[in-house]
């Protein structure tokens, strides 16, 4: 079960989960993964070897998704 | 394999992109800069000390105000990481327990304890707090210290804060140490005298991991 989730007040919230099987899931993470995109959130995944990439599409294979904001300089 | 470019450091392109070599060259500047306060503050109180004996306590000011000057600059870099407390609240564990997740079983103590996630990377040995980041250099005699913060993040829990600030990182490590800002550059003795003590054993794992890749 792969998630796409949220850093956000909350700790974090699950946007949605999906399966390789199960179609219906990937269309509906894949839209939910647009609509943070367009809030201006930023997509992470996990890769296996402890690293992170930035996505811009979501990959369907990830484990993890990860939303979050831009950071800055402080 | 293309190189993965932080999204935010794509978006300063004015800013030169942060590498092994201009780290190292910030390192001598800071070195130079410490040397400097060291000598204006402590050849004229050694000279008085030489000449009139009775002046000792006069010098003895002098040399002071230049060993506060730069305690005060590894204190600035040891502020601006801020650990995180103990969480207090809900929202405060889940996201605690999302950033264990992410560091994994081997550093989960250790955040816990430190209040600091602990990152390996290609320019060194990193530990991540709320708002900054420390950089140990291979070889664990030098540090780095960042400020970088989450752009709109006030109403984050902490772990959270954590949590972004260490994706940014994997994501880019180069890119990372070009978004935030720099605090202070010096010896890692210096940094761990201005820690709290509950940080000081991130501090030790991230050099001698810093040690051991040098070594390696």
């Amino acid at each position: 079960m792969s998630r796409l989730i949220r850093l956000d007040r909350t700790g974090h919230t699950e946007l949605a989960s999906w399966t390789a099987e199960d179609a219906d899931s990937q269309r509906a993470a894949i839209e939910a993964f647009r609509r943070e995109l367009d809030e201006g959130m930023l997509a992470s995944a996990t890769l296996p070897d402890g690293s992170a990439e930035v996505v811009r599409v979501l990959p369907l294979d990830a484990d993890l998704v990860v939303m979050r904001r831009p950071i800055a300089g402080g | 394999m293309h190189e993965a470019v932080l999204a935010e450091a794509a978006a300063m392109p004015w800013r030169r992109r942060a590498s092994k070599k201009s780290l190292g060259r910030e390192g001598r500047i800071w070195t130079l800069w410490s040397i400097g306060i060291a000598v204006t503050f402590g050849v004229p109180a050694a000279l008085l000390a030489w000449i009139q004996p009775l002046a000792l306590p006069v010098s003895a000011i002098f040399l002071g105000h230049g060993i506060a000057v730069l305690h005060l600059q590894a204190q600035r870099g040891a502020r601006g990481v801020k650990p995180m407390a103990a969480p207090n609240s809900p929202a405060e564990r889940t996201a605690l327990g999302l950033l264990g997740d992410l560091v994994g079983h081997e550093s989960r103590e250790l955040l816990t304890d430190t209040g600091l996630a602990p990152q390996r990377g290609r320019l060194g040995a990193w530990l991540v707090g709320e708002e900054g980041a420390i950089l140990v250099r291979p070889g664990g005699h030098r540090v780095h210290c960042f400020c970088v913060r989450v752009g709109e993040g006030a109403d984050l829990p902490p772990g959270d804060r954590v949590a972004h600030l260490l994706l940014a990182l994997r994501e880019d490590e180069q890119g990372f140490a070009t978004v935030s800002n720099r605090n202070f550059s010096g010896a890692t003795w210096r940094l761990r005298m201005e820690l709290p003590k509950r940080c000081r054993p991130a501090l030790s794992a991230a050099r001698s991991s810093a040690a051991r890749r040098s070594a390696g």
